[in-house]
């Protein structure tokens, strides 16, 4: 019941397309820069944060590269505390898995925590096709949801949208998926959360499957842990009989006390706040309290692959805090939807590329190149991932993928140009030749992306001359509307 | 063909082959200097405020006083092992279920520690806090909050809670800034968080 990212095209045509929507500009120039501004005022308030930082990359760090040992450890745990727990190696048997579980309890819906993995192996989707409704339950999820839209920012998924469109979902959407917005329905922030609050208490007070993801899971004690600020986390973690938690296979920690630096760093990184409005822990089933059915499913989909990868494993560290999308020019400018993935901005443009494999798809293969390697996102990271060496990284292996076989007319220049890694001559030679592959598809038959939406034309002016021209959009560089695509 | 766990812990092998474990063991820094109880019950009490919380300071004496003046119209529940007595409160027996405990207006509860500086509260409901649902589904929740269970800061409170038990930390009300980044307080947990800090309870028995 939600929009697809499949068959996005590459990020220049994307981008392109989301830079011709100044709505969409104005919202997240306005997003990016307020919380830019919290988060450095409460970072600057610990005095040991650059220690803090070595102390989360070194948590994440030592479990990585003992994965096994510790999630092995974490089944035993988990296990133990009256968990059942499944491994899952790819969406599909993920997916099975949930719904194989809601069936079992005749369940005809579940209500869900925000939660990225669920939208990379796009449950909903899956839950539906057997039948299964699932209730987004975040504000932002449930704005993107009821206006069958994508998440555009990790944090604040809804942020391309502005109150007056809201209340319009609302008033729209909400009928059919149950209770519907009251008549008086303003586009005032609390009166539309009060509404979403309506909406959604039928739901958890009647749920009897709950789905979530983990931000952390402690091999140790056989602990998960979610960090929310609505509350609607701890509805789902709490009113269902039966919990349902997907977890990617790098959310693991080793010890208890591994809790303290990230617990310190995700929300001072995240939302700019000393600490998020609620976190809730669960180690397994507490007798009389809380769901007396607990199910973990362990997920690889990709994470094997990129820890194969001895530069780009660092990316499996991200604790998904959002800082390095608001630091980042690119990403300010164009929006998520321009990455076509559920993980958008910096960390998108390595992580995508990393669990899915590079020489597949041009989309994917275009997305180490939606950089300007400032290098701000190294920066910010708060378990220090090397955002722009990875990227460089990943762009010599999109252009080894397309070395031998029959190469398109991409994999020339790349090759071509594959010693000039990270110059822009080179940038600009693969964006004009997306460009001639794009005139191609207006041609042969649209994809399923650019068959839901007007075919942007291809662009006169690339993505990187734009930026150059316009000073990354600063200025509007003397453009002519009749340019635009 | 192999079963899922099999596969993906051979994966992981492999991914790992040849990549020895970091021996360096980094510790996290501590928090800022430990500093006197009293100086760290203002700073908890200033930075729970901060979260748009109401905080309020009273001896054990006015306690119960300041209770019944913070509760709104409506039924009140209390978890089975609180340690003192709210008038006409519903003791929780675990049986209310999620419909009948949306109709009660609020909660008192006590609370496990206290994290001064970031103004957090750390719920691991035990019987002076009660199971989970009861201080979530109700709209406001008074808790209240011993001098003596508030630590400096998050690593201090790690090293106390036990990790068998579940947990809420809690930091304000519940908030979202999913609007325009408009923050409203109060979506689905309860809107209003009224906290009441007093003296350890050895010094007022
Ligand atoms: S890469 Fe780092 S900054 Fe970006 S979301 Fe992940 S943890 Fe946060």
């Amino acid at each position: 019941m939600s929009g697809t990212f499949v068959g996005m095209p590459a990020f220049p045509e994307a981008a392109r397309e989301a830079l011709t929507d100044s709505q969409l500009r104005h919202n997240l120039a306005h997003a990016t820069s307020t919380i830019r501004a919290k988060r450095a005022k409460v970072v600057a308030e610990v005095p040991d944060w650059e220690e803090l930082r070595l102390a989360g990359a070194a948590v994440k760090e030592r479990a990585l590269l003992d994965l096994e040992t510790q999630l092995v450890r974490l089944e035993e745990t988990l296990t133990a505390n009256g968990a059942t727990v499944h491994w899952a190696r790819d969406a599909a048997e993920a997916n099975a898995i949930v719904a194989g579980i809601a069936k079992a309890h005749a369940a005809t819906e579940v209500v869900k925590v925000k939660s990225m993995v669920t939208q990379e192996i796009g449950l909903n989707e899956a839950l539906a096709e057997e039948g299964i409704a699932a209730w987004e339950t975040d504000l932002a999820e449930l704005i993107v949801q009821l206006g069958d839209d994508l998440p555009s920012h990790i944090l604040v998924p809804a942020i391309h949208r502005n109150r007056a469109e809201i209340r319009d979902i609302f008033r729209s959407k909400m009928g059919a998926a149950g209770r519907p917005a009251p008549d008086d329905l303003t586009d005032e922030p609390a009166v539309l959360a009060a509404a979403a609050r309506e909406h959604l208490r039928e739901k958890f007070l009647r749920a009897k499957v709950g789905v979530s993801g983990a931000n952390f899971a402690v091999a140790e004690t056989g602990t998960l842990v979610v960090v929310e600020s609505e509350g609607n986390g701890r509805m789902c973690l709490t009113l269902p009989e039966v919990l349902v938690s997907v977890v990617g296979i790098e959310k693991v920690v080793s010890r208890w006390e591994d809790l303290d630096p990230m617990l310190r760093l995700l929300p001072r990184s995240s939302t700019g706040e000393r600490m998020n409005p609620y976190t809730s822990m669960w180690s397994g089933i507490a007798p009389g309290d809380g769901p007396q059915e607990v199910h973990v499913v362990l997920l690889d989909n990709g994470r094997t692959r990129a820890l194969a990868d001895e530069v780009g494993r660092q990316a499996l560290r991200c604790i998904r805090c959002s800082a390095c999308l608001n630091v980042c020019p690119v990403y300010e400018r164009t929006g998520g939807h321009a990455y076509g993935s559920v993980y958008p901005g910096p960390i998108g443009a390595i992580l995508n590329p990393l669990l899915k494999g590079v020489g597949h798809d041009e989309q994917t293969d275009s997305l180490p190149y939606a950089s300007t390697l400032c290098g701000a996102c190294f920066e910010v990271c708060p378990v220090r991932i090397d955002i722009p060496s990875v990227l460089v990284d990943q762009r010599a292996q999109v252009v080894d993928a397309h070395r031998g076989g029959v190469p398109k007319p991409e994999a020339m220049a790349m090759k071509g140009a594959a010693y000039v890694l990270g110059r822009s001559r080179r940038l600009s030679a693969v964006e004009r030749l997306t460009g001639i592959g794009m005139r191609f598809a207006r041609r042969f038959g649209p994809t399923a992306w650019t068959g839901a939406r007007d075919l942007p034309d291809a662009p006169g002016e690339s993505f990187r001359d734009w930026w150059l021209r316009t000073d990354g959009g600063r200025t509007d560089g003397g453009r002519n509307d009749d340019q635009k695509g | 063909m192999p079963d899922a766990r099999t596969e993906i812990l051979a994966r992981v092998r492999e991914a790992l082959v040849g990549s020895a474990i970091d021996p360096v063991q980094t510790v996290a820094p501590r928090a800022a200097t430990p500093v006197a109880t009293r100086e760290l019950v203002d700073l908890f009490a200033e930075r729970v405020a901060d979260y748009r919380a109401v905080v309020e300071r009273c001896s054990a004496e006015d306690l119960e006083d300041r209770i019944a003046a913070a509760l709104p119209a409506g039924q009140v529940i209390v978890p089975p092992g609180l340690s003192l007595r709210v008038p006409d409160a519903i003791v929780d027996d675990g049986t209310l279920t999620a419909a009948e405990l949306d109709l009660i207006a609020a909660v008192v509860t006590e609370a496990r520690v206290g994290i001064a500086e970031t103004g957090t509260i750390v719920l691991d409901h035990t019987p002076d806090q009660g199971r989970r649902a009861i201080s979530l589904v109700p709209d406001t929740h008074i808790c209240i909050v011993r001098e003596d269970q508030v630590v400096a800061d998050v690593p201090e409170a790690i090293a106390l809670l036990d990790p068998a038990r579940p947990q809420t930390w809690i930091s304000g009300p519940s908030a979202t800034s999913d609007i325009e980044l408009d923050r409203v307080e109060g979506v689905h947990g309860p809107r209003t968080l009224h906290v009441l800090i007093t003296p350890p309870r050895d010094v007022t028995s």
